[in-house]
């Protein structure tokens, strides 16, 4: 079966390659609805080192993406079936104990492996995840994966803290700030979720939060927290949360930054704070993500975080996305016809 | 109901091979398998006709069997004189097949055209529903000329911005397709290359539906090269 591949081969040019697809014991998925990523982004704009471009491209980005089953040689899915796509690429050696996302020799679609802007894609049936439309809000599981990270890196959490949860500091006002809030919000309705941003304006979403701060006051408190802020952002809110954590907290790390980030670990000792680091996220994650999604106000609340992009028919629209992109508050999510 | 009619009757004459173009084999399979295996993707279709000379009738469905293409959506109808009879002669099928009803849409494309997408197929569908015909087009790069008819100098050279290349699919209306056919006189179908115009002839409107480049007819055997080049075979 002929595929056509749209691929960056260099930062902001798109080529369109052609692949004749086995799909022996396949499920042969129509992508529908898709997401850019902020390391989709940073491809396509060239920000990552010349080593980097030059070892992952060419490359077909997007890895947050929703579509539709056209054929299943593997018999588990009925044609015609809405589904989520799970980027992850398993190992060939399983390591037991180890989460399927940090196994070693595991893959991730766009990066270094072809994403999700393909006619049609080609995926092994533990790689989908069925889930139902009940609110008219198809294009809102396009951005699964991303709900599916906030989703294991609140397990991590879970497994990773003392029992004592009585407000939650969640630093950063983007997306995943707001993913990873909300997944909290939902998973421990008990706890305190307090979010610290930069942006009055984007915190004014956050309206399931208990309480957000731009500025932090002096004699507050928390027992746990995450960084969700990543990049230049990130070295300042490791240092609030060092600051501000009541001792044995769990700090989870979500935010890439490019460069190093330097950390007290002099007050780190002092409190005996436990510092997870959480990336990705697997089936279980998704399932889980899914769920969450099939729920009347989880799923609106995460509508509201969506912007719609161009439909992309051509080559030429995939350009204008990626502009688009630049101007939206959160997510941006537009409809796959190529 | 909605059917593909796969127009496979060439004899290969243009191309200098033994076995006409459409069963030779691009990557790991045959020409005309490629371009079905993409029209059984579209799950609209009720059927898949596939217009072959009576004599390559076995050695096509030998060849399904072979990549394993068994889908009971799949039909071979006779093949006609010219492409336009083909599309006849499988419309003559469908019709005896599945009766005459005046929603019927037929979407006609070229077995030789195996780089053709969902989004073309898809919109094909969607204009023929909504406006009787359709043809898909791609804008013409260079500027057309005209030529008087002993082909030495140009009559007219048209606005570039109103000239399209055309490919197919080309989708109908399959009552309409017919009654407009059989309108024509026999030496306006003599003359005919392109099913859509048993649609203009008869003052009919045909929408058109933006193709793809990619989307080429492969017709001489540099076409063929060019195709086998352009695809990459992913071994598992």
């Amino acid at each position: 079966m002929i595929n056509c591949i749209y691929q960056l081969t260099s930062p902001g040019k798109i080529n369109l390659k052609f692949e004749d697809v086995n799909f022996k014991g396949k499920v042969i998925v129509k992508p529908r609805y898709m997401s850019i990523c902020h390391a989709d982004q940073r491809y396509y704009r060239g920000r990552r080192s010349r080593e980097v471009l030059k070892k992952k491209l060419p490359m077909a980005l997007i890895h947050e993406c929703c579509g539709e089953v056209l054929e299943d040689y593997s018999n588990t899915f009925s044609v015609g079936s809405k589904v989520v796509l799970i980027p992850n690429v398993l190992s060939d050696v399983h390591q037991e104990g180890i989460f399927e996302n940090y196994q070693k020799g595991s893959g991730f679609r766009s990066s270094g492996i072809d994403g999700f802007m393909q006619e049609i894609v080609a995926m092994d049936s533990n790689r989908l995840v069925p889930f139902n439309d009940y609110y008219g809000n198809e294009k809102v599981f396009a951005i699964t994966e991303m709900i599916s990270v906030a989703v294991h890196a609140v397990e991590r959490f879970i497994s990773n803290s003392h029992e004592k949860k009585e407000r939650i500091a969640v630093f950063g006002d983007g997306n995943l700030g707001f993913l990873v809030s909300l997944v909290l919000k939902r998973t421990l309705p008990n706890s305190k979720i307090v979010v610290i941003g930069r942006h009055e304006e984007k915190l004014a979403h956050f309206s399931f939060a208990d309480q957000t701060f731009v500025d932090i006051p002096e004699n507050f408190e928390f027992d746990h927290s995450f960084e969700c802020t990543g990049g230049a952002g990130c070295s300042d809110a490791v240092d609030k949360i060092i600051k501000f954590i009541n001792p044995q907290g769990t700090v989870v790390l979500l935010g890439v930054s490019e460069e190093k980030v330097p950390i007290n670990t002099r007050n780190i000792l002092e409190k005996g704070l436990t510092f997870v680091g959480a990336s990705r996220s697997g089936f279980n994650d998704f399932v889980n993500a899914v769920k969450f999604l099939e729920e009347e106000k989880f799923n609106r609340r995460v509508c509201n975080l969506i912007s719609v992009g161009s439909k992309v028919n051509f080559i030429d629209d995939i350009h204008k996305v990626f502009e688009e992109v630049l101007n939206v508050p959160f997510k941006l999510v537009f409809e796959w016809n190529m | 109901m909605i059917f593909a009619g796969i127009v496979a009757g060439g004899m290969g004459s243009r191309f200098g091979s033994d076995i006409p173009k459409q069963f030779l084999k691009l990557g790991n399979k045959p020409i005309v398998v490629h371009t079905v295996e993409k029209f059984l993707l579209y799950s609209k279709f009720d059927a898949i006709f596939i217009g072959v000379n009576e004599n390559w009738i076995p050695y096509a469905q030998d060849l399904f069997k072979t990549y394993g293409i068994n889908s009971e959506k799949i039909f071979f109808s006779k093949g006609g004189k010219d492409r336009n009879l083909t599309i006849m002669s499988i419309i003559d099928d469908i019709e005896g097949k599945f009766g005459k009803s005046d929603d019927n849409i037929i979407v006609t494309h070229d077995a030789v055209r195996p780089f053709v997408t969902l989004r073309i197929i898809g919109e094909n569908v969607e204009a023929a529903k909504l406006y009787g015909a359709c043809d898909t087009v791609v804008n013409s790069n260079d500027t057309i000329v005209e030529s008087d008819v002993e082909r030495k100098e140009i009559r007219s050279v048209p606005n570039r911005k109103y000239m399209f290349l055309g490919q197919t699919p080309q989708s109908f209306n399959m009552s309409k397709l017919k009654i407009f056919f059989n309108n024509l006189s026999e030496s306006q179908k003599s003359e005919l290359t392109d099913a859509c115009k048993i649609f203009t002839l008869n003052n009919q409107k045909v929408h058109l539906v933006m193709g793809e480049f990619s989307n080429f007819k492969i017709t001489t055997m540099s076409d063929y090269k060019i195709a086998n080049s352009l695809l990459e075979i992913k071994f598992d």
